[in-house]
């Protein structure tokens, strides 16, 4: 290697583009920019710039990074990987590393240097990078540098999903709501990635010794270094922020370049650079435009522009008028309206995370204008604020979103059948029968059809929402960007980018991923006519004309928007507030004395420890929010007697006690197929003389006790939070653990077969070569067959004798007598219990939700108390399994093979024979298997013209959202009669 | 299921049915249909790629289904109304092993898309050795099951000649040239409705070995990399965003193990059950035999490749088994289960130490027997240099290539400080 070689690295990621030029050993010139996509012209803008450092010398050039992949190819530049960039620059500079993490704008990265160099990237997530703290920022309407001091001023930190943006959005929207301090949220923003590095990445490999941090995230904000740095227990002489943090690809590209014997000149490299953009070959696939001619906007505008309501100057109008507020997840929406439902005044805004602040001076300014002339009669809000709200102002009445849209869409067309309600991250779309919501369907833990996407791409290209669309009515070709998750788009853009597509043309595409995601991820219509006829769409995000003309398209039909698609909610509970003549909202007066403050506590009301913001308003009046269930709130408890099958078969599990027994303590964990088998596995080991143990049932902390040696993120919750289970036990000093493997579960013969599904049969497998501790115990995970005493006994005694020589055929077939036994007893109890249910919600005139799922939906964490929220609006809970006795087994659509889910379809089966029950199917992010059983069990429910209703859940679950839900359907009953 | 939910396949449409077959692998399904020629069948291999597929998928298949059924039922769904085919006289067939993972029940998923797409009369055939379904038209008789067997033989033994040599060929695209004009042969063969003859099949070996030794090739010291995975994603070009292509055209050698694998993996399992479960006694004894008999044939193949000499020959699927111990219980059956951890290690072992491991995104069992594996594999085995790659409809490409190019990055390096040390 010469050492008077001149080299220049080019790392050219999602967001920046990076250049270091290198003299021999000295930097001579480094660079950082973000390139809004641009990334041709901005790579020859940032090379011509050292025109003088570059002309008359050759020198060797490499491109590394995401973006820069195109680019090379096209330019016959030497290519080199970024993750193996980063590793030669770390040997070469600092030999003792032992890790290095890299975060860029969407990608992060782990390399391991000692015991085997081992890279690791983030597969197709993006969650926890640095465009998710952009996203995250904007949120909380900081810029980055502000998040970043503000986090720095955190108290406590709050859990955030941290798999991809879009769930932490859905968390952290409704702290900020509830009134969080901001630098709690930042800093908790912070943790999330953090979290989303050691889960997603490490897979089971500590991250230990000098660790290196890189990127431009990791350099610019202090709040995630300290998160990193705390996380890790990491020493300052371990924690390496080097001042080359964010150019290390680029450096390590120059340096890769040496190897290369092909050398450039600036005349070479640059005409290299533009004949790339000449001969850009687009191989994404295109679009028709959204528009074919001029004609068709003019058209499509005039059409439009007739769904209006009439404006009524709010200065020269005297009477009665109504106010409805609609405090959404990003917006806060106020309509007043006069008694001919005109509208006097209307707002609309983003919340900048504050929304009573904001109400509380839109109420100022309506006082103001109204003088003596307008009496406010009546007041409703409704909205993910709404509870908030009507607590500060004393609204005369609350209502459920749904019901909100549904009165302001009936006021434009009387005989609207559908509405679909596309929002910041919600999608909301109904059918409505006979003047009555008859399916509701929202988005679940997904909001890659929602606004603020689109939003959060305009401004990441530096484009207003406004400017964005408008450029997207004009794109000649939009790029076909795919239906999936906000995080997938993410990356079908950055390959568009590659491909050299215009601002106009992912504009455009994007409309359409939007309406395509809307259409068939949430509705899931095959084709418009399955939609309705008289479709009405509102929401913010159909302002965007290029969403509302991609719809359209779509269906390949005309709809209805009227000119305050965004103010529909409010407009909706203004309507509604007509039904009071005389309102308790708070006087101007009161307003002026007005004071809010919020705190944030931990209820100690149980062992959930839920997060309570506790609001206190200048009256003395409180408002708390965050809880779970009642206590918190410091009320009395009235539902204690109203039967819940999911506490009684929590309860049942818990009794399950260990008697001290000859052959010590065998741990079993509380985790997946333990919540069905664990009254068995108890009585065979009492039998066979073990002390049982069992672990708790899950909490937050279980999750992140074990998170560290999870390998495949994408697994359910239920089973990534086994290893916290296991983790658990052997803190408590357990030496032997038991979680069998079984391919088959019990035999209720109600089914083709009776399989369990493959994560709850193998994953045992996977923790003993994941958990490293495990070699240090004993961990039994023999493959039985439960599906006979005789069969059971041979698997098992094959097992635990080669465990304990001592243990004999007839203790074993001892055993497992007394197992079946137990299990059937738990089985009669479960059961007994569903039917007294029953009896208890028909002699009390209650309604009966099957609250349904998988045995381990029951957990507290898994469900997050989702049962408790369900007795509180008035339901009675029961499982699937505590009923399905009740019906035969019909035959199905799908293959019926799995013994939890045969239970689900009989479930489905009464709740569709019985008019006082409903089903609401608790689904697990990430289970496969329940793409099937979700469709069945829907088909069966819509069928005989029932509601299904069905609740995603994961690591995080946002109880508002699912309160919407439950409320939604609760109307829709109410309405039905 | 007790009651028929659905559309069998009757004698009578024997007589003028299309039978629509979707691409995995076009050489081996070009001979499988030539062998259902000789009973009588018409059948189609669809060739019909592009994004209209995957679009035809997400719009009637449940978007969080694995990306295979959302390819394989868009692809029918596509060519039922591409035009090409009268839908009153076309039939679907699928593979349908009744396992405990949810493949078993694409077909249900076909049919309710077909359904939702106005084709709810269009008969579906299980191809199943479970016998979940019956079709009186079309029986998986023993003759039939022969004749694909030698079908599959014969791919597999292409499949992996066409590797070996593509990458190092003088005149590119030869090799593929050659195995399809063998494939035309032999299906012409299979399906001339001639009684099978061992020695002439095992004589097909041996000129098709000549032939492809003929190719002028260069051969250096490429990288070498395997590529296991779920079945479909593995195998098809339509699934894997054509990942056989990308690597050759990157400078390496491919290597896949054989479809056969799979089918021995599956009555491997029915043989072991009795020793894990002690329920099928009399099962397994049967399925032990058809074990032997398998395994006979694709060491009968083996032999003749070591006897030639020039090209690398198939693992013993015996060793195959072998492999995977102490890593994953035999038991775990479901999906590619097992095989796809033991295929790792026995590609490690056989000097493969570059491995793609393909997977639909969110593919249950691969959480376990891929993933999951992947950490105790690198343990013993530092060596081995995997990359896990994820296909799914929203997947792109450039993510995709960029992982795979770490992979290649860092064989390359390997490989360089392999033969500096030699």
């Amino acid at each position: 290697m010469s050492y008077q070689m001149l080299s220049l690295g080019i790392d050219i990621g999602s967001t920046t583009a990076k250049v270091v030029l290198i003299d021999g050993t000295d930097i001579i010139h480094e660079k950082y920019e973000r390139h809004f996509s641009q990334v041709r012209t901005k790579t020859i803008e940032i090379v011509s710039e050292i025109r003088h450092l570059l002309e008359g010398r050759s020198f060797t050039v490499s491109i590394s990074g995401s973006a820069g992949l195109g680019l090379a190819e096209a330019a016959g530049v030497p290519f080199v990987q970024e993750v193996y960039a980063t590793g030669e620059i770390v040997r070469t500079l600092e030999p003792d590393t032992s890790v290095v993490i890299e975060l860029g704008g969407e990608d992060a990265k782990v390399i391991f240097f000692k015991g085997g160099t081992d890279e690791r990237m983030n597969g197709t997530c993006a969650g926890g990078t640095g465009a998710f703290i952009d996203q995250m920022a904007v949120l909380l309407d900081m810029t980055v540098e502000e998040m970043d001091a503000a986090s720095l001023q955190h108290t406590r930190l709050y859990p955030i999903a941290s798999r991809c943006g879009v769930f932490a959005k859905t968390d952290i929207q409704p702290l900020l709501n509830q009134g969080a301090a901001k630098a709690d949220v930042a800093a908790s923003v912070y943790q999330a990635v953090v979290n989303q590095t050691i889960a997603g990445l490490a897979q089971g490999r500590k991250i230990d010794g000098k660790v290196m941090f890189l990127g431009g995230p990791l350099y610019y904000c202090k709040g995630l270094k300290d998160r990193f740095k705390e996380t890790l227990k990491l020493s300052d002489e371990n924690a390496v922020f080097p001042e080359y943090g964010r150019f290390a690809v680029a450096m390590g590209a120059a340096i890769y370049s040496r190897k290369s014997s092909t050398t450039f000149t600036y005349d070479t490299i640059i005409s290299a650079f533009e004949d790339a953009a000449k001969n850009a070959k687009s191989t994404s696939h295109r679009l028709a435009p959204l528009f074919a001619n001029e004609q068709e906007y003019e058209d499509f505008r005039t059409r439009h522009a007739k769904a209006d309501v009439k404006k009524v100057d709010i200065t020269t109008y005297s009477g009665n008028a109504w106010l409805g507020i609609d405090c959404g997840s990003t917006t806060t929406k106020l309509v007043l309206i006069s008694k001919n439902n005109d509208l006097l005044y209307t707002f609309y805004s983003s919340n900048r995370g504050n929304p009573v602040d904001l109400v509380r001076e839109q109420l100022m300014n309506i006082y103001e204008l109204c003088g003596d002339r307008i009496k406010i009669c009546g007041s409703a809000v409704t909205g993910y604020g709404e509870s908030l709200i009507e607590a500060a102002f004393r609204i005369d009445s609350g209502l459920v979103e749904t019901l909100a849209h549904y009165f302001a869409a009936k006021y434009f067309q009387p005989d609207v059948d559908f509405i679909l309600d596309i929002g910041g991250q919600d999608i909301k779309c109904f059918k409505i029968k006979n003047g009555a919501i008859d399916s509701i369907m929202l988005n679940e833990a997904c909001s890659s059809g929602c606004g603020s996407f689109i939003e959060t791409f305009a401004k990441s290209m530096g484009h207003t929402v406004q400017d964005f669309a408008a450029l997207g009515l004009r794109g000649t070709a939009p790029v076909d960007l795919g239906t999936r998750c906000t995080v997938f788009m993410n990356s079908s853009v950055k390959q568009s980018q590659k491909d050299g597509a215009t601002v106009e043309d992912i504009s455009a595409g994007l409309s359409v991923s939007v309406v395509k995601n809307a259409i068939y991820k949430v509705i899931r219509a095959g084709s418009a006519s399955e939609l309705g006829e008289n479709i009405v769409v509102q929401g913010g995000t159909f302002l965007n004309d290029a969403v509302l003309r991609a719809f359209e398209n779509e269906l390949g039909a005309n709809v209805i928007r009227p000119a305050i698609a965004g103010l529909m909610g409010a407009y909706g509970a203004a309507l509604y507030a007509r039904k009071f003549s005389s309102s308790t909202i708070v006087s101007a007066e009161e307003l002026k004395t007005f004071t809010h403050k919020s705190r944030a506590v931990l209820c100690q009301g149980c062992t959930n420890h839920c997060h309570l913001i506790i609001n206190t308003f200048a009256d003395g009046r409180k408002f708390i929010s965050g809880n779970q269930c009642q206590k918190g709130l410091g009320l009395e408890k009235t539902d204690e007697d109203v039967p819940n099958l999911h506490a009684y078969k929590r309860n049942y599990l818990e009794n399950l006690k260990g008697t001290a027994g000859k052959r010590g303590k065998i741990g079993l964990p509380m985790a997946l197929g333990m919540f069905e088998l664990a009254p068995m596995w108890h009585a065979i080991f009492t039998e066979l003389g073990y002390e049982v143990v069992f672990s708790k049932m899950s909490t937050r902390k279980t999750y992140e006790r074990g998170q560290f040696s999870i390998p495949s993120d994408t697994a359910c919750y239920p089973a990534k939070i086994m290893h916290g289970h296991l983790e658990e036990l052997m803190d408590n000093g357990i030496d032997t653990i038991f979680y069998p493997c079984l391919t088959y579960n019990v035999d209720e013969k109600a089914g083709d077969n009776h399989y369990n599904c493959p994560v709850v049969a193998y994953y045992s497998e996977l923790l003993q070569g994941n958990m490293d501790r495990l070699s240090e115990i004993k961990f039994l995970y023999p493959y039985l067959n439960i599906n006979t005493k005789r069969a059971l006994c041979a698997t098992l005694y094959k097992a635990m004798h080669e465990h304990d020589t001592t243990i004999t055929r007839a203790e074993v077939q001892r055993a497992v007598k007394s197992g079946f036994d137990a299990h059937n007893k738990f089985r009669n109890a479960v059961m007994a219990e569903g039917e007294r249910a029953l009896k208890y919600a028909r002699e009390n005139k209650m309604r009966i939700m099957i609250l349904c799922g998988r045995p381990y939906h029951i957990d507290p964490e898994i469900g997050h108390g989702i049962d408790k929220l369900a007795v509180q609006l008035g339901f009675t809970v029961v499982t699937e399994d505590g009923i399905c006795q009740l019906e035969p087994k019909r035959p199905t659509r799908v293959l019926n093979q799995w013994t939890y889910h045969s239970r689900l379809y009989r479930a489905a089966h009464y709740a569709a024979h019985h008019a006082d029950t409903e089903l609401v199917q608790l689904v697990s992010f990430g289970c496969g298997i329940d793409a099937i059983t979700t469709d069945e069990v829907r088909s069966i429910l819509e069928d005989s013209g029932n509601f299904y209703t069905q609740i995603k859940i994961d690591e995080i679950t946002n109880l508002g959202a699912v309160r919407i839900r439950l409320r939604s359907l609760l109307g829709a009953l109410d309405a039905r009669g | 299921m007790d009651e028929r939910t659905y559309i069998p396949f009757t004698e009578e449409m024997k007589k003028d049915y299309t039978i629509l077959i979707p691409t995995m692998l076009p050489m081996h399904f070009k001979m499988i249909i030539s062998v259902l020629k000789t009973y009588g069948y018409k059948a189609d291999l669809l060739e019909n790629y592009g994004p209209e597929v995957t679009e035809a998928g997400l719009k009637y298949v449940h978007n969080d289904t694995c990306y295979p059924a959302i390819l394989v039922i868009g692809q029918f769904l596509d060519a039922l109304k591409s035009g090409k085919y009268d839908p009153h006289k076309t039939a679907l067939i699928l593979f349908q092993t009744g396992g405990g993972c949810r493949a078993s029940n694409y077909i249900s998923l076909l049919r309710k898309a077909l359904k939702r797409a106005g084709y709810d009369y269009v008969p579906v055939i299980s191809l199943s050795f479970a016998g979940i379904e019956t079709h009186p038209g079309f029986k998986l008789d023993l003759p039939k099951i022969h004749g694909m067997m030698y079908a599959l033989l014969y791919g597999d033994l292409l499949m992996t000649l066409v590797n070996q040599c593509r990458t190092y060929e003088l005149e590119k695209g030869q090799a593929q040239a050659l195995a399809d004009k063998w494939v035309a042969r032999l299906g012409d063969e299979l399906g001339s409705g001639a009684k099978i003859s061992y020695k002439k099949i095992k004589q097909n070996y041996r000129k098709i070995l000549n032939d492809f030794a003929d190719i002028p090739v260069k051969r250096y010291n490429a990288v070498k990399v395997g590529v296991v995975g779920e079945i479909f994603v593995k195998y098809s070009p339509l699934g894997n965003n054509n990942l056989e292509q990308f690597l050759v055209d990157e400078g390496a050698e491919v290597v896949v193990p054989g479809l056969l694998d799979f089918m021995l993996y599956c009555v491997y399992n029915n043989v072991v059950d009795y020793d894990i479960r002690k329920t099928g006694f009399w099962k397994s004894k049967i399925m032990a035999v058809a074990y032997k008999f398998l395994c006979k044939k694709k060491n009968d193949l083996i032999a003749i490749m070591e006897d030639h000499g020039l090209f690398t020959p198939f693992t013993h699927f015996e060793d195959t088994v072998k492999a995977g111990e102490g890593y994953i219980g035999i038991g775990t059956k479901m999906g590619e289960g097992w095989l796809l951890t033991a295929e790792m290690l026995e590609l490690g072992h056989t000097g493969v130490k570059n491995i793609v491991c393909t997977q639909p995104f969110g593919c249950l069992p691969n959480h376990i027997c891929g993933k999951g594996m992947m950490k105790p594999i690198k343990e013993h085995n530092s060596d081995i240099n995997i990359v896990a790659i994820d296909y799914d409809a929203g997947a792109t490409k450039v993510n995709q290539e960029n992982r795979l190019k770490l992979m290649l990055a860092n064989a390359r390096e390997n490989l360089e400080k392999e033969t500096v040390n030699v």
